[in-house]
């Protein structure tokens, strides 16, 4: 196994653009997958119109807020475009400057302190499909936030209206009086004036004046509950079942590194063992390996040797590149280093259930272009059917992108990874014996491959 | 497996004085049978040729010898280690140098002083000169010399080529056959299978003819000659056919 050993380290010397390309291409890519992952859509750049008079002035709920100060707020979610009118804000969006734009009628302020009637904003847009998709998600999520704003503030003031009423005093409004006596004070003054007055139908018409004050100052204050569950009818309270919660700039570095392995692991092994039979040597390193005398007599090189040399040989480079890209990366983002020797665990494992999948193609394979072909064939839907989160495709077809992830390594590294640095769950000893399986079950399928030697 | 494995390696079954002694050999895959009851002896320092139309069973025979497959039935008296392979394909890494290729073989066959069997090699086979030239920039008659000189690193008493001189011109051709016949004058068993019937005439002391997996001859290339046909004046390739066509193979 030595001298095979140092005949493969030999060629891979003498190799130096093929190894630069099978180091920086898959680096490159996990790279770029990483930094997709771990970033936000950008914000869509949308022109604004706004029509109101400076100065013009929303009231709602006792708040007055300058509606151009909102207009800002509202529109944080994306790159907002001032414009002066309709026609400038089209040409815009004719010319691809901005994606859509946003009309504020001048009307808006009167409609929205008015209470009763609804405010119209008006939303043109052009673009392709994914494009009219980026901005009206955007700005339907920011109407709904700047809706929900209002509906706050509505809520607010009626529960402060509510409460005046409850309490008495001043209310504040010109004109109004001052000091009134709140309905929660109006049946414990009934009760007096009730017990000191004589019996006929005065005093039966304070009583029944008495009942009503009672149920309308107790239902009065549940009302300002049942306003609180209006303006927001659903809150969110988060729990999470198992592990912790992975940022995801944390999940964008493991996918970023289990993609680099994968890649240099699974071409690197195909490759060096398609190699074997493209050069037809194959048949010469094995010629009686498949008698238990000579392989006794240690005279030729095994199976398993051959395989168990060339797996080694690209998992200990994937393993090198992948851990230098983890270190490398965690000088940028957050990572525990106590966590060192389990990510080294980790990258160990996956590397090898990489370079076992890796052999089991070249075994399969006539020559290295074929190998490499078939592992970068497989490598990237691997990588993608893993990442496919649960709940985004239907039932069905989620089990099936499930059980073909379950029997490819990828799935079980990066679950192996994440675990080793984000502590996330299934756990790493789960995820470690599994890939331990897969290096069984490829080493296996590798053997098979060998069998025909020619 | 293992009986299986003893019926293959069975020196008993061989005479002191052969080389090589092949024993009722068969090769089935499924239902197609690709050797049938071939059996032979070899001497040393005998240049023996396995002679036979496509398919006939000489790769097989060959490929059975080094240990690259294993027989359905039959023996061989020697080890596969015994047995000197070289494949119709130059089997060598093209990104190592010559010298490095005998190296590496040498050692995986674990030759005592693989440096002293590269240096033998390189001297034996003409290619001291170019032993740090990478085997990618040799010609197709170099790459087979080394390739001619893998196969016997470890001196052994036989030597299996298979189709040794298939894509060498003329000339290539000559100083392969030249350094072959050197080999078995040193005493090596040399079995060679060729469709070159020419060669068969000129270089072989016995031939072996195959035909679907059958051993239709056994002798000398004259012996062979007489029993085709004797109004064929000493046309090898026309005997060959006529033999051939006369026991109903095309």
């Amino acid at each position: 196994m030595i001298p095979l050993l140092r005949k493969d380290i030999l060629i891979l010397r003498r190799s130096r653009l093929t190894v630069a390309l099978l180091v920086l291409y898959p680096v490159a890519i996990a790279l770029l997958i990483g930094l997709a992952l771990s970033r936000g859509p950008v914000k869509p750049r949308v022109a604004v119109v706004n029509e109101t008079t400076p100065g013009a002035r929303v009231e709602v709920g006792g708040r007055s807020v300058d509606v151009s100060e909102y207009a800002s707020q509202l529109f944080d979610q994306v790159e907002a475009v001032p414009t002066a009118t309709r026609a400038q804000a089209v040409a815009k969006i004719q010319s691809g400057d901005v994606l859509a734009a946003v009309v504020i009628p001048h009307d808006i302020a009167a409609r929205l302190s008015s209470d009763v009637s609804q405010a119209h904003l008006e939303v043109l847009y052009n673009g392709n499909a994914l494009e009219q998709s980026l901005v009206q998600s955007s700005l339907n999520s920011a109407l709904a936030q700047a809706n929900l704003g209002f509906s706050e503030q509505i809520q607010r003031a009626a529960a402060q209206a509510i409460g005046l009423l409850l309490k008495g005093g001043n209310l504040g409004v010109l004109g109004a009086p001052s000091n009134l006596v709140g309905l929660g004070e109006i049946p414990s003054l009934l009760r007096r004036v009730i017990a000191h007055q004589p019996p006929g139908p005065d005093r039966e018409a304070l009583e029944r004046t008495l009942a009503f004050a009672t149920f309308a100052a107790e239902n009065l204050t549940l009302s300002k509950t049942v306003l609180q569950t209006i303006s927001q009818p659903i809150a969110v309270h988060t729990k999470l079942l198992h592990g912790r919660r992975t940022p995801l700039d944390t999940f964008a570095v493991v996918v970023a590194v289990a993609i680099s392995e994968m890649f240099i692991g699974l071409l690197l092994a195909a490759g060096a063992v398609a190699l074997e039979r493209e050069e037809h040597v194959l048949g010469r390193l094995l010629r009686g390996a498949g008698s238990a005398t000579l392989r006794a007599r240690g005279v030729l090189v095994s199976r398993n040797a051959l395989l168990a040399e060339k797996s080694l040989l690209a998992a200990a480079c994937a393993f090198v590149v992948a851990f230098a890209m983890l270190a490398g990366i965690g000088a940028f983002v957050s990572l525990d280093w106590s966590r060192v020797p389990l990510w080294l665990a980790a990258l160990a494992l996956s590397a090898l259930a990489f370079g076992a999948l890796g052999v089991s193609i070249g075994a399969l394979a006539r020559e290295v272009r074929a190998a490499s072909l078939l592992a970068f064939l497989l490598s990237l839907p691997l990588a993608f059917l893993a990442l496919v989160p649960s709940g985004s495709v239907g039932h069905g077809l989620y089990d099936a992108i499930s059980a073909v992830s379950f029997v490819f390594p990828f799935k079980a590294s990066l679950e192996a990874l994440d675990a080793a640095v984000n502590q996330s769950s299934p756990g790493l000893p789960i995820s470690l014996v599994h890939l331990a399986a897969l290096v069984a079950l490829f080493g296996a399928l590798a053997r098979v491959g060998l069998r025909h030697l020619d | 497996m293992r009986s299986a494995l003893r019926s293959i390696i069975s020196r008993d079954a061989s005479p002191v004085s052969a080389a090589l002694s092949v024993s009722n050999l068969a090769m089935r895959y499924g239902e197609r049978e690709a050797l049938s009851e071939v059996s032979f002896d070899a001497a040393a320092g005998e240049l023996v040729a396995v002679v036979g139309p496509n398919g006939a069973g000489k790769t097989t025979l060959l490929s059975i010898l080094a240990g690259i497959q294993r027989p359905s039935g039959g023996s061989v008296s020697r080890d596969p280690r015994e047995v000197g392979w070289v494949p119709q394909l130059p089997a060598l890494y093209s990104k190592l140098s010559v010298a490095e290729n005998l190296a590496l073989f040498a050692r995986l066959e674990h030759v005592t002083d693989p440096a002293g069997a590269v240096a033998r090699m390189l001297e034996q086979t003409g290619l001291r000169e170019r032993a740090s030239e990478l085997v990618a920039h040799l010609s197709g008659g170099n790459r087979q010399r080394v390739n001619v000189a893998i196969g016997l690193l470890s001196r052994p008493p036989v030597l299996a080529l298979d189709e040794p001189s298939t894509a060498l011109d003329p000339g290539q051709r000559e100083r392969l056959w030249s350094f072959i016949r050197g080999l078995a004058s040193e005493g090596t068993c040399v079995v060679f299978s060729t469709h070159d019937v020419h060669e068969v005439q000129r270089y072989a002391a016995r031939a072996l003819v195959l035909a679907d997996g059958r051993l239709l001859f056994d002798g000398t290339p004259a012996g062979f000659l007489a029993e085709a046909d004797r109004d064929i004046d000493g046309d090898f390739e026309d005997a060959f056919v006529s033999f051939l066509r006369a026991r109903g193979h095309r």
